[in-house]
């Protein structure tokens, strides 16, 4: 039983009943929907996050805040805080100038401050760093710091933010006049232009896609300890790239790279929040050299949402062309990035966009361009978290509401529209007009099973008789090719380290065996799913394969989990150490049955002489013989273990089509999310089960982003969504059952053929909610969220500027 | 995680200890009852009392019952009454519907598991819904101070945002509900999401003798009603028939005279339709109801 059990309706079975994914009674010797190992620790409330750690003498530190979006600040008097019977230390920028900390570099070329010395740039931004005995005393103590600022006009609207006379938010960079950050270009424009200029018809529409929040449910935090004796400094920390955390560190803070071990405990959710270093992270550090203490500090629900890394805030101008009877010939788009009042976001730091230039989606096009440029603004930094697969998410809105907006204007049916234009399978490999190469897919097949389950002519029969009774329903659908496994190192790194990643190997005498690897789960299962590609691979099964991941002594160095690559890049690094196991593993057993390794062959789990399966050794005989006396040939090393380091040849390319009901309250303008029906091709499902629940997760997200989650500022640059009062995530109410099903092409380049599914439906979602809204009101566009109001004001012609305050 | 300042704890007894403490600790100091608004407010450290009262041990202030006095009946409800024990009340569902209504889409379960029926009244947040469902009921609230008990119609409790007519040193007790025949009752919101507070909401409370409306009472939140109420509205409908086009009429009334403010719920203008729409509605479902029974 293994591969048998994934979630595919028998056929004959009505289209709307999907059936759910059966979970194997018994632990799968491969691939298979098991239950997650991680589960049993969860569920009995034994997990070991950040904020669970305590180490003797820990003190606590707590983070002042700027109120002002843009100030000068005059003067910090922390006598009073230094008084506090309980405060240990009290750190401001001014200290940390002294170690030459002031500032850190971000991961796009540019730099931060840790605490603010000459002004404060965001709502939100860290002042000052109080270290306590306790948590309530370093929250009293942040009362008793008294700052000076000297308010100055904000830059708030990214659209005026290169306006002449625009108040200059970096003027603490060299030579600094004015708020641009970078331009940027892909696609050959000339090529575009020219296509446009003959196109039949073109479409065009401005869109936003706002500001939004990761929001994991536990929040950012670390724990730094610095061991005075050894000079070794520990820090546990809420990451999801403990290499990479550990690097910087030694970067920054000049400590030596040996001396620095970083733990990430249990995460809870990171979504792209937990990939860069905070000011935070830093001041704790700070914080443990200072006071020879280890220092926690554990940021807080609205810290969270005001100063950790945003997603998305991509000003869009789009425009696609086509022929008079439908077929697609380009799209070009220019884009204003919001990157708040420091650069830095998260992405290959040769793509300033991230990969966003995948915005041609699943159509054969003949040209596509894009112009991206990024302003400062009074906002917090980031950019890219969110699992938006480095901009994709943003992406796939453009092209897949592009393509609504002309269907809208044409009258042409959605659906019909992209089946025409999708990729046909022998197509692939397929190289975009923008130059990617994508890797394998069956689009047609995949819209085609999701027009299926949802039965879509019926639903629209259904539409037009409540249209005619006054009712609003809209179907949406959108059809999203992601690029996940960041990625190959001539193209690809961060910081200037290449993105590929580790994994370690080895077999236990007993046949047990531990894999330890470079990236890191935040919920994602990885414990289970990279057991199951080793007992796919050599036959152990996956409860008796520990996975370790998160401690920087304990495991291979790599760049983490983030962008959907760990399956891509750290799950084809696993199977290939277990294939070299493996042949190891044929060497030892060729030796044990005094036969040539060409003599054998494998069946999961054993090798057996060809044609005589009777004289055989199983893989725990092996690991055995492996580590003992017996002779081995010339060369080979005994014991059974490998490493590996991958180094992906080119992303995967995973796609879906999504479809998406909604019925909308003529007279209040609510939107209620009826059906969502989600196809997807990740190419090899390791954990069926495992994928199901990432998909679910995303589809939560895009309802979400589409409906509800809104961060707007006021024109002071007041962070309006900095509680869950304000940014709402959604909840099971607002998710229908969710309709799933799967096609399967795998990646010809990977060594199992899996392809990444951790942000899919992410970025996948959102656009079908969007298009479900507005096909519903029959409006052509309107930005998220859809709000009640902005869908009431919508329909009567008036959307709302969802970036800025509601006046 | 936010953390709230030093503070010291008194539990009380009963209501004249929980009214003995609060004269002794003085205006600093603060009931609390399921927490749900205040707790919060001194995590984020809106609110720094110097001293919390807790009322959760004063049986007088629990349960959910019809009192007779003078040969009418009223609804009884304590001030302690959690929001979940309204939900599920059979007494509300057979003659308040509007209660469970409201109930229905306040908070979440979690809050509604501790969040009590007097603290929502007392904290006299804007977007309060409850406070809108009474009003619409012409309910009663029973206060009590060392000087003895005294009755404040609903439409009078509030006093404006965050502030009631109850003193420093007094105790909402309960708030009672007269119960006269004829009546159906309903409740309307609109909200962002589940569990959030209201983008606008109304209440509607009919009493009918055949087709004749003899009283009514709406109650809107979160849109800058005057007292929670739609005082015109009701005067529009006193004394005549029950008909669709006076509702929407009733309607259009209610959402002229109605002062909302934009947020980010919503623009003044979809505020102020939603009060008109959801006023409409719900007076929609209370005649119904009266007409037809709780089902409808
Ligand atoms: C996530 C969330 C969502 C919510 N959503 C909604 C919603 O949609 N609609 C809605 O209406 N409410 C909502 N609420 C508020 C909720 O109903 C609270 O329970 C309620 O506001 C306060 O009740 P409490 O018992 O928790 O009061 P507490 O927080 O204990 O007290 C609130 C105030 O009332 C005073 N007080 C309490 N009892 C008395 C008394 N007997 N006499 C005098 N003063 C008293 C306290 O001193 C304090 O000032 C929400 C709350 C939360 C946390």
């Amino acid at each position: 039983m293994s591969t048998d059990t994934t979630g595919v309706a028998a056929p004959g079975t009505p289209p709307t009943e999907v059936a759910p994914t059966q979970v194997c009674a018994s632990t799968p010797m491969g691939y298979g929907s098991m239950r997650r190992k991680e589960d049993a620790r969860f569920i009995r409330g034994q997990g070991r996050y950040l904020d669970d750690i305590a180490l003797p003498g820990m003190l606590h530190g707590a983070v002042l805040r700027s109120p002002f979006a843009h100030a000068k600040i005059v003067s910090i008097d922390t006598s009073a805080a230094e008084a506090h019977p309980k405060v240990k230390a009290v750190i401001t920028g001014e200290t940390l100038a002294g170690l030459g900390l002031a500032w850190m570099p971000t991961l796009s070329h540019d730099v931060q401050a840790v605490l603010a010395t000459d002004k404060v740039r965001f709502q939100g931004q860290e002042v000052a760093f109080v270290v306590a005995e306790d948590r309530y005393s370093a929250r009293d103590a942040l009362a008793l710091i008294e700052v000076d600022y000297e308010p100055l006009d904000a830059v708030i609207d990214a659209r005026k933010a290169l306006d002449e006379g625009a108040p200059v938010i970096r003027d603490d960079l060299d030579g600094r006049t004015d708020n641009h950050i970078f331009d940027w270009e892909a696609g050959d424009s000339a090529a575009t232009d020219d296509v446009f200029a003959n196109a039949d018809v073109v479409a065009s529409c401005d869109m936003l896609y706002p500001r939004v929040h990761p929001a994991p449910m536990e929040t950012c935090g670390s724990i730094a300890s610095m061991d005075p004796v050894t000079g070794k400094l520990t820090v546990y920390t809420t990451t999801q790239a403990p290499h990479a955390h550990r690097t910087i560190y030694a970067l920054v803070a000049g400590l030596p790279e040996h001396k620095i071990q970083v733990i990430s405990p249990d995460i809870g959710g990171g979504f792209g929040n937990k990939v860069g270093i905070y000011p935070g992270y830093v001041c704790a550090v700070v914080g443990t050299i200072v006071t020879g203490a280890p220092v926690k500090w554990v940021e807080d629900r609205s810290e969270n949402l005001m100063a950790t890394s945003f997603a998305r805030d991509y000003h869009m101008h789009g425009e696609i062309a086509s022929t008079k009877d439908g077929k697609l010939l380009g799209v070009r788009v220019k884009v204003l990035a919001d990157h708040g009042a420091f650069n830095g976001t998260a992405q290959p730091s040769k793509m300033p966009a991230g990969l966003f230039h995948v915005f041609s989606g699943s159509y054969d096009m003949a040209a596509a361009h894009c112009a991206v440029t990024g302003v400062y603004t009074n906002k917090a930094p980031g950019g890219v978290a969110y699992a938006c697969s480095f901009r994709i998410t943003e992406a796939v809105y453009l092209i897949e509401r592009l393509v609504d907006v002309l269907a809208h204007d044409q009258g042409w049916d959605p659906a019909e529209l992209r089946m025409k234009n999708l990729l046909k399978p022998e197509q692939f490999p397929y190289t975009t007009a923008l130059g990617w190469e994508y890797d394998s897919g069956d689009y047609p097949t995949t819209l085609q099973k999701a027009l299926d389950i949802a039965g879509y002519a019926e639903l629209r029969r259904e539409q037009a008789a409540k249209r005619e009774r006054g009712e609003l329903m809209g179907i949406g659908i959108a059809f999203f090719t992601e690029a996940v496994g960041a990625g190959p190192r001539r193209t690809m790194d961060i910081l200037g380290l290449g993105m590929a990643d580790g994994a370690e190997l080895r077999v236990h005498p007993t046949g047990k065996a531990v894999l330890r690897l470079s990236c890191m789960s935040q919920g994602q299962g990885h414990v289970t799913t990279f057991a199951q590609i080793v007992a796919e691979e050599l036959g152990i099964s996956p409860d008796d394969i520990e996975v370790v991941q998160g401690d920087t002594d304990q495991t291979p160095f790599g760049l983490g989990t983030y962008g959907s690559r760990s399956t891509p890049v750290s799950g084809a690094a696993t199977a290939i150490v277990a294939r070299k196991v493996r042949e190891r593993a044929k060497i030892v057993a060729a030796a044990m049955l005094e036969v040539s390794p060409d003599d054998l062959e494998w069946e999961k789990g054993r090798f057996h002489v060809a044609g005589d399966p009777s004289a055989s050794a199983a893989i725990a005989d092996i690991a055995m013989a492996a580590h003992s006396d017996l002779e081995l040939p010339e060369g080979v090393e005994g014991h059974l273990d490998a490493t590996c380091v991958y180094n992906p040849p080119n992303l995967t390319y995973p796609c879906g089509a999504y479809i998406c009901v909604v019925d909308v309250d003529k007279g209040t303008g609510q939107a209620s999310v009826r059906r969502f029906i989600a196809v997807d091709d990740c190419g090899v499902r390791i954990n069926p089960m495992i994928v199901e629940g990432q998909v679910h997760g995303g589809l939560a997200d895009g309802v979400g982003m589409a409906l509800m989650q809104l961060m707007a500022f006021d024109s002071d640059g007041n962070h309006l969504g900095a509680s869950f009062m304000d940014y709402l995530l959604p909840t099971a109410m607002e998710c229908p059952s969710w309709e799933l099903g799967e096609t399967v092409t795998p990646s010809p380049h990977h060594p199992i053929g899996a392809k990444g599914v951790g942000e899919s439906a992410t970025v996948g979602s959102p656009p079908a909610v969007v298009n479900a809204v507005l096909d519903a009101i029959g409006v052509r566009h309107a930005d998220m969220p859809l709000t009640p109001a902005h869908v009431w004001r919508a329909m009567r012609g008036e959307p709302i500027r969802t970036d800025l305050a509601i006046g | 995680m936010q953390v709230p300042a030093q503070f010291d704890y008194e539990r009380a007894t009963g209501v004249a200890h929980a009214i003995a403490l609060l004269t002794r600790y003085g205006p600093e100091s603060r009931l609390v009852a399921g927490g749900h608004s205040l707790i919060p407010m001194m995590k984020l450290r809106i609110a720094n009392p110097e001293t919390l009262i807790d009322i959760n041990d004063l049986d007088e202030l629990k349960g959910i019952s019809i009192a007779s006095a003078d040969g009418a009946d009223a609804l009884r409800i304590g001030a302690m009454v959690r929001h979940t024990e309204l939900l599920e009340s059979p007494l509300a569902v057979e003659h308040f519907p509007i209660l469970v209504d409201a109930e229905r889409v306040i908070a979440d379960p979690v809050v509604r598991n501790r969040g009590t029926i007097g603290g929502s009244l007392c904290q006299a947040d804007p977007s309060e819904d409850l406070s809108a469902a009474f009003t619409a009921l012409h309910a009663v609230a029973v206060i009590e101070g060392a000087d003895g008990r005294r009755e404040v119609s609903a439409r009078e409790f509030h006093t404006g945002p965050y502030q009631t007519v109850v003193g420093d040193a007094e105790i909402l007790v309960e708030v009672r509900v007269p119960i006269r025949p004829g009546s159906g009752s309903a409740y309307e919101k609109v909200e962002r999401r589940v569990g959030d507070w209201a983008v606008a909401a109304g209440g509607a409370a009919l009493w009918l003798d055949a087709d004749t409306i003899t009283e009514v009472g709406i109650g809107l939140t979160a849109v800058g009603a005057e007292h929670f109420c739609a005082a015109q509205a009701e005067d529009y409908l006193r004394g005549g028939p029950v008909t669709e086009e006076r509702f929407v009429e009733a309607g259009r009334i209610a959402a002229e005279h109605v002062r909302p403010t934009a947020d980010q719920r919503g623009p003044e203008d979809y505020k102020r339709h939603l009060a008109g729409e959801l006023t409409t509605r719900a007076l929609r479902r209370a005649a119904a109801r009266a007409q037809h029974g709780t089902e409808a």
